[in-house]
């Protein structure tokens, strides 16, 4: 049987090798999971695939015909059969799902859109993912919005359908649902590729795998040679077995409140109440939009809740400005390193130094201070490179994290801390000294709220976790032995 | 102090070579130009660099438009460095003139310079100021387009001070006010006669003032970062609102200011059209300056020689060619920063 | 007095002078829905009215001139893209800079093609009642078909998904440019033709005439939410303001006439304050490559 995909690619982003010969090849009619960390490479190999980036070098078989890659785009790609949802979906939120769905393939000047919104929802009901071809994107959840794009995707006759770490913005009952669908597709001939750092899932659906690791094909795996052993994908995916985690004894009875919230409402996030002990480090679980970043944003400071009143080491900081809170012994980790953790352009050093009057000074800044201060957060994280004067946007997103960590986590007078998604995107040797840092602030006294969608960051990680629905916090449990199904049946409303 | 910190940041380079990229291209087009206009470019270049470097009445009046330019483009500068787009310098410099034409007539005639001068000068960056600070606030509490809200105030604030020269000032028919005060009159400093004036030591005083405050202090970091990325500055605990908002408030400050080097240096009272274009054109000395204090100073001398020369040579070329090569420099020291900031992207890959 | 406001002038008058601004304002509508900020309306306008004369000097033709100013309109904006996308210029100051090549830019021309410092010689208008005015029906149609076109044809969809989200574009295997070069070029023809009826309309290109209108027809695009034919009614509101004040003025109605001359830009001030930001957003990729 031929492949029906047989690559071998090279790409750099300027300084940075993104893949250097990583190889995939997929069987017909399978489900092939393509697996490493954060970072290794496996959205820009199949972005490549479907023709949305353009790779340096290399050679790539679509269904048994050599392409030139140097001519490979998305227009020829999807011709070929090669269907892809990406990572944060791509779809315009102002658009309806059926114009989202005819872009690029209008056929004619003149829109016709009725007969694209009919084949829209007979594909979907034939592969069980019902949906409405004239909602507008914005009104749907991130789960429906992605539905559409893959059903779309199909009504194209995708021969080969990509998906990028689509269970990201699934519940777990709606991760085994889409999970179903894939083996169903898949049963059928049209052949899967899926991207995700999940090895539970893998297990659940793959019938190969093969695993990447700092853009390099590793290892391959496949269940014609017996069922797959998910420690030898572990460990072909980190190089090594995986550390062993440390653990922070949970605070003593008696300790003092660090963060508290009593009732905060904003936006989504309605009646929040939380108590974050000192020395203690709290989860907070829950698929994206169930109302965190609001939650984030009352702690910060950066919006003003609508009711209740947030607490600081017992002194009341409702209506504080993110600036007096920073005085008053918290540090904001915030979600996006790039839009709002870092400033891209300026360098390590300033970066570190960036809203740290401690460090420069009130007004002459003091620049032997700034460096100083720059050279034990580099020594403390390990920041590659360790140039204090090296430009943040050259950073790999594993040492940009670290460099937001250094500087809230190196604030004297630490009383809370809360970190939103601290390893989202990051490598595995920086998730071990991220967490360690956590870890390393709370021994000292700070209490720290972890917000995560990674459950198993938060398992690995917290004392205890509580999750949010809806905009609510639904329930908590305490970390240890069958917190995880607790949790999962708490994040979907089925507790 | 290690050489680590005094190396000059990749970003210098490169903006460095943005500003030479730009000058090349400005001296390519207006050679075009020259061209077109029938003459030879470099007949018309080395006639310009001879006539205006030769004559020491031009080369006056070169430091003269340079010295304006410098508060105005400085003024343009500040407020880029915040994220805001000051168009609105040339109705703060009315402001500014208007301000101190008035006040600097309302002092007694025996008021000392000690006096005088401050009296004048605050009077003129004050006027400014109120003006900036409003452009900024109604673009910060109710989210109007600062851009749009400065043409508009721009010709309001001309069309005001019209007014208020007809009804009030103007002596005689003409459209000259009141002489100011003796004391607030600034000496000017020869140069075979022309008009540059002791605010061109003011000048020199404001630009190295900038630099320090933009390179050395706490305030010059929070500036940057919020014109940099609002997002980070905020998480930061810095209040954007605040810092655009003094921004703007000093961005008019200094724009009112350039109007002393018309009024109380050269002219001696408010005259109806003084220092009109010097705004316009600060806007081109901030870009070609690339906002960096420094930057804008050289820049201020390049477009004052190119106004000049322009004119100097106005028997071979029309005097307008040079006008226009205002607005390419403009758009050549916009373009060429990115597309030099993606070649290296590009060129590093290869390596 | 009463009469002369509501006199059959006035709203004559309004319509001539609301045809430049309200085409300049579909313009500027339309390339900002497509994610490209347009500040460089003034420019359009000032080129489009310096061709559309030398054209129609030339040639003899009022007619031609239009066309003229047409090309002219397209040229900028095709000069407006390749500096935001091509070399990635902030657009903000590609705008501003294209309006200051603008001003220097056609009085080097006055003063190279006709040797004088701020008036072109006499040019041909057009004949007969304001009916028979090409520029006028181009706005109307302008006006109609441009809603329709953006919600039903291919063209419009792709502009606003390049407005909206131009990675669906990449998704979708269409170079985010086109759909924004496309939107911006029918946008010059527009706001080309808009100065044409300036210079046109009056026999001749005067230096600097476009005085703003480029900058409040950006301010109408941005109260009419994006819409373009929204704010092409906008515009003619302003021009009728605009139409009252001079009847008053001639009619002696006693406010000094600097006064006079700067109430509409204080109004568009006012307008601007007061609505706020709050009416319609912006494309959401407005200003990002």
């Amino acid at each position: 049987m031929t492949a029906v995909i047989d690559t071998v690619l090279d790409k750099a982003y300027g300084a940075c090798v993104v893949l250097r010969g990583a190889t995939l090849a997929v069987r017909p009619g399978t489900v092939h999971a393509l697996v490493g960390e954060n970072g290794a490479g496996k959205s820009t190999l199949v972005k490549i695939l479907a023709g949305v980036v353009r790779a340096d070098r290399g050679t790539l078989s679509a269904f048994g015909h050599t392409v030139p890659l140097a001519s490979w785009d998305r227009a020829r790609a999807r011709a070929a059969g090669i269907g892809i949802v990406q990572q944060h979906g791509a779809s315009a939120p102002a658009l309806s799902v059926v114009e989202n769905a005819a872009l690029g393939v209008e056929g004619g000047p003149v829109l016709d859109l009725a007969p694209v919104a009919e084949q829209l929802a007979a594909t979907g009901a034939k592969v069980g993912l019902p949906i409405d071809p004239y909602a507008r994107v914005s009104t749907l959840s991130l789960g429906a919005a992605q539905r559409a794009e893959l059903v779309a995707a199909l009504r194209l006759g995708a021969r080969l359908l990509i998906l990028d770490e689509p269970t990201a913005v699934l519940a777990p009952v709606e991760v085994e649902g889409l999970l179903a669908r894939l083996r169903a597709l898949a049963a059928d001939g049209t052949s899967v590729v899926i991207v995700t750092h999940k090895l539970d899932e893998v297990r659940a659906v793959a019938d190969d795998v093969t695993v990447l690791r700092a853009g390099v094909t590793v290892a391959t795996f496949s269940t014609a040679d017996g069922p797959l052993d998910t420690s030898a994908i572990a460990r072909a995916m980190v190089g090594s077995d995986l550390p062993p985690t440390m653990t922070v004894s949970p605070p003593a009875e008696g300790a003092p409140v660090a963060l508290g919230l009593r009732g905060v409402s904003l936006g989504g996030l309605r009646d929040a109440t939380l108590d974050v002990r000192a020395g203690e480090l709290v989860g907070v679980a829950g698929v994206d939009g169930n109302g965190q970043r609001e939650l984030a944003l009352a702690v910060a400071g950066l919006e003003r809740v609508a009711r209740g009143t947030v607490m600081l080491g017992g002194r009341d900081v409702t209506r504080a400005s993110p600036a007096r809170r920073f005085a008053a012994g918290l540090a904001h980790v915030p979600e996006d390193r790039q839009h709002g953790g870092l400033l891209l352009e300026a360098s390590i050093a300033d970066n570190l130094a960036l809203g740290r009057a401690d460090v420069t000074g009130r007004f002459r800044v003091d620049r032997r201070r700034v460096l100083a201060h720059a050279r034990t957060q580099i020594e403390v994280l390990d920041i590659r490179p360790p140039d204090p004067a090296a430009i943040a946007r050259s950073l790999s997103g594993g040492n940009q994290q670290k460099v937001v960590i250094g500087r809230e986590l190196s604030r004297p007078g630490l009383v809370a801390v809360v970190a939103c998604q601290p390893t989202r995107g990051v490598d595995l040797g920086a998730v071990v000294r991220i967490h360690e840092r956590l870890r390393a602030a709370a021994f000292a006294g700070a209490g720290v709220l972890v917000i995560s969608a990674d459950l198993d960051e938060l398992l690995a990680l917290c004392h205890r976790i509580v999750v949010v629905l809806r905009g609510a916090i639904v329930g908590e449990h305490v970390a240890g032995a069958g917190a995880r199904a607790a949790l999962g049946a708490l994040m979907t409303g089925a507790a | 102090m290690s050489w680590a910190e005094l190396r000059p940041s990749p970003h210098l380079k490169r903006e460095l070579i943005a500003v030479v990229i730009a000058l090349l291209v400005s001296l390519a087009f207006g050679s075009v130009l020259m061209l077109v206009a029938g003459k030879a470019p470099g007949h018309v270049w080395s006639q310009m660099v001879l006539r205006t470097f030769g004559d020491e009445y031009l080369l006056g009046q070169v430091l003269y438009k340079a010295t304006g330019l410098a508060l105005t483009g400085l003024a343009v500068a500040l407020a880029l460095d915040v994220g805001l787009f000051n168009i609105g310098v040339e109705g703060q410099l009315v402001a500014g003139v208007l301000a101190s034409g008035v006040v600097g007539a309302a002092l007694p005639a025996t008021t000392p310079a000690v006096i005088a001068i401050p009296v004048c000068l605050l009077a003129a960056a004050g006027a400014g100021a109120l003006v900036g600070l409003v452009i900024g606030g109604v673009r910060i509490y109710r989210d109007a387009h600062e851009v749009i809200t400065s043409i508009m105030l721009n010709a309001s604030i001309t069309g005001l001070a019209l007014y208020i020269g007809n009804v009030a000032l103007f002596r005689g028919g003409s459209t000259r006010g009141p002489d100011i005060a003796p004391g607030a009159q600034l000496p000017q400093l020869g140069f075979g006669g022309s008009s540059v004036n002791a605010v061109l030591v003011l000048a020199v005083l404001v630009v190295a003032g900038m630099w320090w405050l933009r390179s050395r202090t706490t305030w010059g970091r929070a500036w940057l970062a919020v014109g940099a990325d609002p997002a980070a500055a905020r998480c930061a605990g810095i209040s954007i609102g605040r810092v655009q908002l003094l921004a703007m408030a000093g961005s008019g400050a200094l724009a009112g200011l350039a109007a002393t080097n018309f009024v109380l240096g050269h002219k001696h009272a408010f005259e109806e059209g003084l220092g009109r274009g010097t705004g316009l054109l600060g806007i081109s000395a901030a870009l070609l300056g690339r906002t960096h204090p420094i930057g804008v100073a050289l820049a201020t001398l390049v477009l004052g020689f190119l106004s000049v020369g322009g004119l100097a040579v106005a028997d071979e070329v029309p005097k307008e060619l040079t006008e226009m090569l205002q607005g390419v420099v403009v758009l050549a020291a916009a373009g060429a920063g990115p597309w030099l900031a993606r070649r290296e992207a590009l060129q590093a890959r290869a390596a | 007095m009463i009469e002369a406001i509501f006199s059959l002038t006035v709203l004559v008058q309004a319509i001539r002078f609301a045809v430049p601004t309200a085409l300049a304002a579909m313009c500027g509508a339309v390339t900002e829905s497509s994610g490209v900020i347009d500040l460089a309306l003034e420019a359009k306008l000032l080129f489009g009215a310096f061709a559309a004369a030398a054209v129609a000097h030339a040639t003899g033709s009022a007619y031609l001139g239009v066309l003229g100013g047409v090309g002219a309109g397209m040229a900028v904006a095709a000069v407006q893209i390749w500096c935001a996308l091509v070399l990635q210029a902030n657009q903000v100051i590609v705008g501003i800079g294209l309006n200051l090549l603008a001003l220097g830019g056609t009085r080097f021309l006055l003063q190279l093609i006709y040797h004088e410092g701020a008036n072109s010689p006499a040019v041909p208008t057009f004949a007969g009642p304001l009916a028979a005015n090409p520029v006028l029906w181009l706005a109307v149609l302008a006006a109609l078909a441009l809603p329709f076109a953006i919600r039903h044809t291919r063209w419009g969809l792709r502009l606003r998904a390049a407005g909206d989200r131009p990675d669906a574009l990449v998704a979708a295997g269409v170079p985010p440019l086109r759909p924004r070069l496309y939107a911006a070029l029918v946008g010059g023809a527009l706001a080309g033709a808009g100065g044409a009826q300036l210079s046109l309309s009056i026999g001749g290109f005067v230096a600097d005439m476009s005085s703003g209108r480029g900058y409040a027809a950006l301010a109408m695009v941005i109260l009419a939410g994006w819409r373009p034919a929204l704010a092409a009614l906008y515009c003619c509101g302003l021009a009728l303001a605009d139409a009252i004040n001079f009847q008053l003025q001639l009619a002696g109605a006693g406010i000094p006439h600097e006064l006079a001359q700067i109430i509409p830009h204080v109004l568009t001030i006012l307008v601007l304050v007061i609505v706020g930001g709050k009416h319609g957003r912006p494309p959401r990729s407005l200003g990002r490559v």
